[in-house]
């Protein structure tokens, strides 16, 4: 249990911030450093039984119908990282509280961050893949956010989707890999396949399952020739580089493959890979970390090389190799977060990280700078720091390296990063904070609160205590994490900083002296590389983005071409050809014997299929289209009372008036006559595809109907248990509240969407080149009359009544034909006309409810209702009734649904207003209303139109309009 | 007697029903259909009644409540649009 709550400890806490920036950010911060210390400190009660060599387990059911569990383990090397991301976290999240500025957002970047340190959490401790697979995702999700934190910054943007594209990439292909390697293994837990090392190597998937988990550590972990989207990343606030870029999360790349370790490595195409990618990528970062003047960009490509570095270790398949990758992991992070958090500080208090600009800064920060030269002389590997000894390590193994057919290649390449490496690490010494102190700083600088500088001295400190106390301080960790890495077959060695005059001594005595040299150099250096021609990696990335996305856009266009009819006709064609190929079998005359018939009902349907067929004639006459579809609309209203559904006659006849308003809305922006478009031999091939379609509908329908039911259906169960179920003797209305209050959420959810959307297009005419065409826009009216008296005196007096008639249709809906839904529909109605008769601005004026804040009340009244079942264990949306004695009314029901369906009433009003009233709107902004009184009004001003409206530019007054005045 | 009653009721509504229909398949402008759609819908109501009366259910109604009282809403949307262009000015 205290397992999990180590990697959700960081996921709950995430809400703290946000919550907490209200109280100041001291209580923020430290509200983050106790989630973060506790989960440490929950890790450390584990410390015993870890350092005892057990493997502490917690599992939790997930899927057990396939055998899946949310499963978390805890080894030494989980152990070693998840104290790595854990402590160094405490340290950011102190250095991050002085480093953000007051106008930065404190809680979302420490929600942010929180939410990254579970994430990672997660991956170090999963024992189940996929559930390593999901953290990891969380990992490039919240590293999005974060390097996006400042999202005024374009980079910060493009950064940020670069490193999601490259790393999410590689997360996709890593769940590929894990599920073969699962597959492969016969287990989806980690501790399993661990043991699983021969059935693994020995499978033909072997090469693949290699090949799919290197993409996705080798993105994470920023390899060659994935390397690009570090640099970008160092857009993000420095204490996020610094723990994500540098110390944690770049470093899970090496944790999987650790973690693989001992059923992945060993093999000839482990080797050549692995440790042929991690050298050409210490080499070739280094190379280039030499010549970036930003301070940041200098150490992201340190970074890369030093990952390169770990990886070759890793590459080597062989146990001293692992021990000095471990060791180098814990080497590296302490001194490269050092590093970041000084560079911050230089930039925080110089207000400039360009090297160029810099220099003498040790004089002026005294504390920074020994802390930030100490750090560096680490990275450079000079005794007796702890990069030394790591460095040693690595050239010893490299040195035993046979690549490429010979035993010099892999030394002198290493050699040659090891040079690199001394001279960025110098010129990062020199360049900043040696030489003479300056005049012409950004900004005079100083050393910082001690807030900031602080977890940099702890860090340092670890540097000097592992370089000179490395077996007592760190050899019991180190060698615990490699002996789980190697599943124990990590030698017994012990650390130590002299080994007296070794091969290893003598090469980096070598690349430090060259590493100087090739300082002293630096200016010729840089130009002859500034004329040389360089990969602009950025630019590549950008060129490949554009052509996938081109591309796909190209596939999409040609299955998809966005024409209604050439889709409808293909449908409908397939839908046919099935049809034929399994020859109409079943559609006939059923058994069920006919209802008597009408002679008017037989009349009013004949209407109904004329009126039908005139609308597909003339439909290019809107107008007229219009008029006959309303008819169509009223027969089938009243079809469905001859049928005895009331309800459905009641919904039909208030979305036939809302239907018609918008569309006659719509109507008037659009040409009388739509043009003819189709060929006449188009229109032969789609007059024969819909005929046949609709005969085809009406066999089935007939079988249908004619037909009895072969199997019990579920209206006998709805109607059995509506009133005993339900409490309602609506059927209808039981089952859209009760039975399916499910989807009815859900409907009026897209149906608050859908209203938001088309608010949002509407608005965007406002601006743009639509908005000029508006404003040229001018119509002759027929008659001047805008709001006829009798009509606006009608309306008023009708609007109480039709308010009392949505409210009674709301309240007996559950037990008689009516509820929530045609209620809003009839109170939208109510409303919408008193739009037409006393104009949009007369209304607007008068109108105090927000419609969006409508339809989101309604959403959350029937979320709440759903919810609030919970409060009484028992399953969403479950509802409830009773009925009260009420004075003056008896005996009355009342039922949760009738909640539920007052978010559904409330929502459809909403949309209903939203949608109408925004329409109209489009010809208000074309056309400002002067709001000219009517005579029945008494208020002397009406608002013109609400704020959005007034506030931009003023409206020029049309021509006409003014011809009139 | 109310059965014929109802009959008589039932015939005539129809016949107005059939002028209606056949209104507004002659036109002969937009004008004229729009009358007839209005008239239709008092068509419609008086349909619901009857068929209340003979079935003998007040369940009936509220539609015809419904149309009485919001089907004018169409038709007034109908003849602003065709007078002023816009519905909601």
């Amino acid at each position: 249990m205290n397992l999990a709550l180590i990697a959700l400890l960081p996921f709950l806490g995430a809400v703290l911030p946000p919550l907490l920036i209200r109280s100041g950010r001291n209580v923020c911060a430290l509200a983050t450093g106790a989630v973060t210390a506790l989960a440490l400190a929950l890790l450390l009660v584990q410390a015993p039984a870890v350092f005892r060599g057990e493997v502490v387990r917690a599992s939790f059911p997930w899927l057990p119908q396939a055998g899946l569990e949310a499963s978390f383990f805890l080894d030494g090397f989980g152990f070693f990282f998840a104290f790595l991301i854990l402590a160094i976290g405490l340290l950011i999240v102190t250095y991050a509280r002085f480093y953000l500025s007051r106008e930065d957002p404190m809680g979302r970047f420490y929600a942010f961050l929180l939410l990254f340190q579970g994430a990672m959490v997660g991956i170090v401790l999963s024992d189940n893949v996929l559930l390593l697979v999901i953290f990891w995702e969380l990992t490039s999700l919240s590293s999005f956010l974060l390097i996006g934190y400042w999202r005024h910054l374009p980079e910060g943007r493009q950064g940020a989707r670069m490193a999601l594209v490259v790393t999410g990439a590689g997360g996709l292909a890593l769940l590929a890999g894990l599920l073969l390697l699962a597959q492969v293994a016969g287990s989806y837990e980690l501790t399993t396949i661990l043991t699983r090392a021969e059935a693994v190597k020995g499978s033909e998937l072997y090469l693949p399952i290699l090949l799919l988990v290197l993409a996705g550590a080798f993105t994470k972990s920023a390899q060659f020739p994935f390397h690009f989207w570090l640099p970008h990343a160092m857009a993000a606030p420095t204490p996020v580089s610094a723990y994500l870029h540098s110390a944690t999360m770049v470093k899970a790349g090496l944790f999987l493959m650790g973690r693989l370790w001992p059923v992945l490595s060993g093999t000839e195409a482990w080797f050549l890979i692995v440790a042929g990618t991690g050298l050409l990528t210490m080499l070739i970062a280094a190379w280039i970390a030499i010549f970036k003047d930003d301070l940041k960009a200098l150490l992201a490509f340190s970074t890369v090389s030093h990952l390169g570095l770990v990886t070759m270790l890793l590459g080597l398949g062989t146990g001293t190799a692992a021990l000095a990758a471990v060791f180098h992991v814990l080497n590296h992070a302490s001194f490269k977060a050092a590093l970041f958090m000084t560079a911050g500080i230089v930039d925080h208090e110089a207000h400039t990280r360009d090297a160029r600009r810099l220099g003498g800064l040790l004089h002026l920060m005294p504390i920074t700078g020994t802390l930030a030269i100490l750090a560096s002389l680490s990275m450079a590997g000079i005794p007796p720091l702890n990069g030394f000894l790591s460095k040693e390590l690595m050239l010893e193994e490299a040195l035993h390296t046979e690549w490429g057919g010979t035993g010099r290649l892999f030394p002198i390449l290493a050699v040659l990063a090891a040079t690199c490496s001394v001279a960025y690490s110098f010129r990062y010494v020199t360049h900043v904070f040696l030489g003479p102190v300056r005049d012409d700083y950004p900004h005079r600088p100083h050393d910082p609160p001690a807030g900031m500088w602080l977890p940099v001295a702890l860090l340092v400190a670890a540097v000097v205590l592992i370089g000179i106390l490395a077996e007592p301080v760190a050899g019991p960790l180190v060698r615990l994490a490699a002996e789980a890495v190697t599943a124990g077959a990590a030698p017994e060695a012990t650390l130590k900083l002299w080994h007296g005059v070794t091969p290893a001594l003598v090469a980096s005595g070598v690349a430090l002296f060259a590493g100087l040299v090739l300082l002293a150099a630096f200016g010729p250096i840089v130009r002859l590389r500034e004329a040389l021609w360089r990969p602009e990696a950025k630019r590549m990335f950008e060129a490949t983005v554009e052509a996938v996305a081109t591309g796909a856009r190209a596939v999409s266009e040609a299955i998809h071409d966005e024409r209604l009819q050439r889709m409808v006709a293909w449908t409908l064609a397939a839908i046919l050809a099935v049809g034929l190929v399994t020859g109409w079998g079943g559609i006939g005359t059923g058994e069920r014997p006919g209802l008597p018939v009408a002679p008017l009902g037989l009349l009013l349907w004949a209407g109904a299929i004329a009126a039908a067929l005139a609308v597909a004639l003339f439909h290019h006459q809107r107008l007229l289209a219009l008029i006959v579809t309303s008819v169509v609309g009223l027969i089938v209203s009243l079809t469905f009372v001859w049928f005895s559904a009331p309800d459905l006659a009641l919904t039909q006849l208030s979305v036939e008036i809302v239907t018609t308003v918008l569309l006659l809305l719509a109507l008037n922006y659009l040409p009388r006559e739509s043009p003819r478009e189709s060929t006449p031999a188009r229109r032969g091939r789609d007059v024969a595809i819909a005929a046949v379609a609709g005969l085809g509908v009406t066999g089935l329908l007939w079988a249908i109907l004619t037909s009895d039911f072969a199997i019990p259906t579920i209206s006998t169960y709805h109607l059995a248990e509506s009133k005993p179920g339900g409490g309602g003797t609506n059927v209808v209305n039981v089952i859209l509240v009760d039975f399916r209050g499910y989807d009815t959420l859900g409907e009026i959810i897209v149906l608050g969407i859908a209203a938001l959307a088309i608010f949002a297009v509407l608005d965007s005419t406002f601006r743009g080149t639509a908005v000029q065409r508006l404003r040229t826009w001018s119509h002759e009216p027929e008659a001047a009359d805008r709001h006829p008296m009798m009509l606006v005196v009608a309306t008023r007096i009708m609007l109480p009544l039709a308010l009392m008639v949505g409210i009674y249709i709301f309240f007996r809906g559950h037990n008689q034909p009516g509820g929530g839904f045609i209620a809003g529909l009839v109170v939208g109605v109510a409303l919408i006309v008193q739009y037409m008769a006393s104009g949009w601005a007369w209304a607007r004026a008068r109108t105090r409810i927000d419609y969006h804040a409508l339809i989101g009340f309604g959403v959350f009244v029937a979320t709440a209702t759903g919810v609030g079942s919970w409060l009484f264990d028992r399953p969403f949306l479950t509802s409830n009734y009773g009925y009260f004695h009420v004075p003056l009314l008896g005996e009355v029901e009342l039922a949760t649904a009738m909640l539920f369906d007052l978010g559904v009433f409330s929502t459809v009003v909403g949309v209903v207003m939203l949608v109408l009233a925004n329409m109209a709107r489009v010809a208000a902004r074309a056309e400002p209303q002067t709001g000219v009184p009517t005579a029945m009004d008494s208020v002397p001003e009406p608002r013109l139109a609400d704020e959005r409206i007034t506030t931009t530019a003023p409206v020029p007054v049309p021509e006409r309009t003014r011809q009139e005045a | 007697m109310i059965e014929f009653a109802v009959a008589v009721g039932f015939a005539a509504v129809g016949l107005g029903t059939i002028f209606c229909l056949i209104r507004l398949a002659l036109g002969p402008d937009a004008v004229d259909r729009a009358l007839a759609l209005d008239t239709l819908v008092v068509n419609a109501v008086a349909l619901i009644m009857l068929l209340g009366i003979a079935q003998a259910t007040a369940i009936h109604f509220e539609a015809a409540l419904l149309i009485a009282m919001l089907g004018f809403v169409g038709t007034v949307a109908f003849c602003k649009f065709m007078l002023r262009g816009d519905v909601i000015e």
